[in-house]
């Protein structure tokens, strides 16, 4: 028997390290030659790494999520006859273990204790940030649905973590009591790593020692949990002294008595006032005279005769950009800083395509759905791009490649309860106007409950916006980094027209088209956009392949 | 005789009737007062103020009697004599003077006080009987204010040696022997100050244990005290009446035997029950909450402009209940909006030592607030007890663990009673333990020992 160590093989050329993203083996598992042991994940790829030789796993390098430099050793396997490996050399190697047996060596400053430790007769039951989705490593954790104490049951969702594409809610697959929770809202998580620790009848998957060795490992880069922080977070709770801090609470329970003075309340019954209805500034919520005298002038009453002064607002709120409004604000953030945008407004004549459209709805909207103006247009960049294939197009422009594509997936910017999101309508070019109508129906439908898949919500290579009814005159898109163009689509209405020998009333729709001035020059970007316009004044124009 | 009419009819002029007509007459209402007996009703003629008189006077007796025997202060003296005539007649001076004092008041306020036995003809009108004949008064609003009696055990009839309350306050010598019927509060005041005077004591009480109202933390110096000064206390045991001879008590007790105990006097303090014979109630049909009347908020009765205050609205019988609640009513009467909305009725209990509880006990505070903390100071980490060489008892304070706010203060220990209002106020107030270990409680007093108690449930007390 003897010992091999397989190393974290070279990925892809100038590539010094690499995400482990997940193992498909665990310390025990007997695996044969190339057998899959693990997935990496460059800046550009996902690997998966096979066994180089049969044996049985006794040593991983890293946990899912862990950064490793290529030629770190990976995984550790015995086998049959010499290995490559000496015991003397995996022993100096081991350090740290990936089992976290012995706790790191501490760095300069003391490293917050954690220490979680289940009740007499249970156990502890780590759950892990889970695999949401290939290729990703890590998530950002956007809202606890538990707190430290609660009781779960199974299949109980605990906390919600948002991906580059998608939002995923966690559930557990245990019932027991929350002891711990690994980040709070906003904290970026590895997958893997440890998200929450419950107590759970009989044994459970982990022990407090190997907790505690984990967790200090993870947690000491990140802002300690353990520090005496005033602000409330759902962070690990340091063991305080025996009486909490009291909270001044504005809002009593339910049926709670109003906490406040005799003359207070005798000032309130004068003033023909019920107390339970003021809330209260002071210490644990007690209503000040100033309470009553607010609450009086401002609402509470209708004093008769004496004009109501309106109330000055004083207050102020502190939102945290978070989930997906953070990922908004950092892809209009990236877009707009990056590429030079160019915007070309026009004025589309769209009388004939509402005639066309009210005559098909007319005519097929029973058997086949009903049309909106987005399908019209699907159809005409699709037709556009055709001929000016650079408008369908990335521009990587870390890499300083544009990457044209003979695919056309129309990205539709959806407003949804909770932001800006974009599903992807794909294969347009593919589509006839009902086939794409249906689609983005339903796209926008699975994106506004949120059901949206994640490949649904990637993958586009250029994108319609639109406002809808609320429309504008015009508006300066922003593009859909790294796409190139984006087209948004304005308000129609019923404008004069001069026809030669007089005005006549005619629908008519503005277009508000961005390009990456960087790749596309504006002749182009005027020519596509005539095209468009020629396409939408003309709809019969689009329906000729039909 | 011509028939008087009025604004606002008090029938009684104990602490909440004659505190209701001063108010009104202050408040410019035209108010009578009908009062049977004296004005100060039991309070001031045979409850609070005579009793009190009456332990101080033992208190006294009770240190000289010490310094006849070696002591640590170093004072001896001769063997101390008691004249009780001469005690009981200082303490009638005292009750005369208040007496007075509350029919002065009530006349200042503009009220008029009618001495003679009121009863209801109806709703409006109530026909007085006083010396100089029948008099028929009638009323836009009337007040019951008729308060209470000692409550009368039918085999045990007060009458010769068995004397109530009253009686026991009213005795001109000392009892050799004395029996206590009932470990309350009454029985437990009159019954140590009656042993400190010399008299051989024994308290019989149906409970299992004295003051059954309050936590055993609170009554153990009490029952201490009572054992340290001689004083016998039979619990669960009941009083059936007297020997054939009637000069013994038979009781029964708990192992279900029964003994007769010789006495001298038997005093019979088991509670007392409201006065609501005998004042026309039947007139009225008022709705009742068992013996007593019931109220709402705004101490009316289930009849317009008919109102009800002090013991006859029942428990908590206590004098600055209705103290409170004639100040309101008369506020009400006269248009105010006045409402009950007191936070805290403190309570005193005049036992060596003393006990005070105002709010929530620990376990009720408890059921009504989930969490809670608990603070408590011993009086032998203060100084000021030890230099009064009374360092028996305590101070509690009970707060919610959530916000700090106080929902209760309990305390015993000697001259406590004087803290009764710091408590009330505190929690009248809406103070949390924070407010209370803030402030500066003056050195050296007993009154540190609630700033400590406070600093306790914040878990960082200072003296001990």
């Amino acid at each position: 028997m003897g010992l091999f160590t397989m190393k974290l093989p070279d990925v892809g050329e100038g590539i010094a390290e690499a995400e482990l993203s997940a193992w498909h083996v665990k310390i025990g598992d007997v695996v044969k030659e190339d057998e899959v042991l693990a997935e990496v994940m460059t800046d550009k790829a996902s690997v998966e790494i096979p066994a180089a030789v049969s044996g049985k796993v006794v040593w991983l390098g890293g946990e899912a999520g862990d950064k490793m430099s290529i030629g770190a050793d990976l995984v550790r396997l015995e086998v049959e006859g010499e290995g490559n490996t000496s015991a003397e050399q995996a022993a100096t190697a081991d350090t740290p273990p990936a089992a976290g047996s012995e706790p790191p060596e501490s760095p300069a400053s003391p490293e917050p204790a954690i220490d979680i430790r289940a009740a007499e007769g249970k156990g502890l039951y780590e759950i892990k940030v889970p695999d949401v989705g290939e290729g990703i490593a890590e998530a950002e954790l956007t809202a606890w649905l538990t707190s430290v104490g609660a009781e779960l049951r199974e299949d109980d969702v605990v906390a919600e973590v948002m991906t580059e594409k998608a939002s995923v809610e966690i559930p557990t697959n245990v019932s027991g009591k929350v002891l711990f929770l690994g980040g709070a809202v906003g904290d970026t998580l590895a997958i893997g790593s440890t998200l929450m620790v419950i107590e759970v009848e009989g044994a459970g998957n982990t022990t407090a020692e190997a907790l505690a060795g984990k967790l200090a490992k993870s947690t000491a880069p990140a802002p300690a949990p353990a520090e005496p922080v005033a602000k409330p977070a759902p962070a690990p709770e340091p063991k305080r002294s025996k009486t909490p801090a009291p909270v001044a609470a504005q809002r009593r329970a339910e049926g709670e008595k109003p906490l406040t003075t005799p003359s207070v309340r005798k000032r309130a019954r004068e003033l023909g006032i019920d107390l339970r209805r003021v809330p209260g500034s002071g210490p644990a919520g007690r209503i000040t005279h100033e309470d009553l005298t607010h609450f009086h002038e401002t609402g509470g009453q209708f004093t008769g005769g004496g004009a109501v002064k309106r109330p000055m607002r004083t207050g102020e709120s502190e939102e945290k950009v978070i989930g997906l409004r953070r990922k908004i604000a950092e892809r209009m953030a990236l877009s707009k800083s990056r590429i030079p945008h160019i915007t070309i407004v026009e004025e589309v004549d769209v009388s004939d395509l509402e005639d066309l459209r009210a005559q098909l709805n007319r005519a097929r909207a029973e058997a086949r759905g009903k049309l909106t103006v987005l399908p019209f247009v699907i159809r005409a960049i699709a037709d556009a791009v055709a001929d000016q294939p650079e408008m369908n197009a990335h521009f990587e422009d870390d890499d300083s490649v544009v990457r044209k594509f003979d695919a056309v997936h129309i990205g539709i910017a959806t407003q949804t309860p909770g932001g800006l999101i974009v599903p992807v309508v794909r294969h347009a070019e593919a589509m006839d106007l009902w086939e794409s109508a249906a689609e983005l129906s339903r796209l926008a439908a699975a994106a506004r409950d949120g059901s949206a898949k994640r490949d649904e919500l990637s993958g586009s290579t250029i994108t319609i916006t639109s406002l809808g009814p609320l429309g504008a005159l015009a508006t300066t898109p922003i593009i859909n980094y790294p796409e190139v163009a984006i087209v948004g689509i304005n308000k129609m209405e019923v404008r004069p027209h001069w026809d030669g020998s007089g005005f006549v009333p005619r629908k008519k729709m503005n277009i508000s088209c961005s390009f990456d001035h960087r790749v596309i020059d504006g002749w182009d970007a005027a020519v596509f956009v005539q095209k468009l316009k020629m396409l939408l004044e003309t709809p019969a124009l689009l329906l000729l392949e039909d | 005789m011509e028939e008087l009419n009025c604004e606002l009819l008090v029938i009684g002029s104990g602490p909440g009737g004659y505190v209701c007509g001063i108010r009104a007459g202050q408040l410019g209402v035209d108010t009578i007062v009908v009062e049977s007996r004296a004005h100060g009703g039991t309070c001031l003629n045979v409850g609070c103020i005579p009793s009190k008189a009456l332990i101080h006077a033992a208190e006294e007796f009770h240190k000289a009697t010490g310094f006849t025997a070696p002591n640590s202060l170093g004072i001896s003296v001769q063997a101390p004599e008691i004249d009780l005539a001469q005690t009981v007649a200082w303490k009638d001076g005292i009750v005369a003077r208040l007496n007075g004092g509350v029919g002065a008041l009530l006349k200042r306020a503009g009220a008029r006080a009618i001495i003679g036995h009121a009863r209801f003809r109806d709703g409006k009108s109530v026909i007085v009987k006083t010396d100089m004949g029948e008099q028929l008064i009638r009323a836009g609003r009337i007040v019951i204010a008729t308060g209470s009696d000692p409550f009368e055990i039918p085999a045990l009839p007060f009458g010769g040696d068995v004397i109530s309350s009253t009686g026991a306050l009213a005795l001109t010598s000392v009892p050799e022997r004395l029996i206590v019927v009932g470990g309350g509060y009454i029985g437990l005041e009159i019954g140590t100050a009656m042993a400190k005077l010399g008299s051989e004591v024994t308290v019989v009480e149906f409970a299992s244990k004295i003051l059954p109202q309050y936590d055993k933390e609170l009554t153990r110096p009490v029952a201490e005290r009572l054992e340290a000064l001689g004083v016998t206390v039979m619990l669960q045991a009941k009083a059936e009446g007297l020997n054939a001879g009637k000069d013994r008590l038979k009781v029964s007790l708990a192992d279900g035997e029964t003994a007769e105990l010789p006495f001298d006097k038997v005093l019979v303090a088991v509670g007392r029950k409201p006065r609501t014979q005998d004042v026309g109630l039947e007139e009225l049909s008022l709705k009742m909450n068992g013996p007593f009347i019931q109220i709402d908020d705004r101490c009316q009765t289930s009849m317009r402009d008919v109102y009800a205050i002090g013991d006859v609205t029942g428990e908590p019988m206590l004098a600055h209940r209705a103290i409170a609640q004639g100040e309101m009513t008369a506020e009400i009467v006269a248009g105010g909006p006045h409402a009950w909305d007191k936070q805290c009725i403190p309570a005193v209990c005049f036992t060596d030592p003393e006990i005070v509880t105002a709010g929530l006990s620990p376990e009720e505070a408890k059921d009504q607030f989930g969490e809670t903390v608990t603070g408590k100071f011993p009086f032998t980490a203060n100084g000021r007890a030890m230099t009064m060489e009374n360092e028996a008892g305590f101070i509690r304070v009970v707060a919610r663990a959530d916000n700090h706010v106080v929902v209760g203060i309990q305390a015993t220990g000697g001259g406590i009673s004087e803290l009764a209002a710091v408590f009330a106020h505190a929690i009248e107030m809406g103070a949390r333990l924070e407010d209370i270990a803030g402030t500066i409680h003056a050195h050296p007093t007993q009154s540190e020992g609630l700033q400590e108690a406070a600093l306790k449930a914040l878990g960082h007390a200072i003296h001990f």
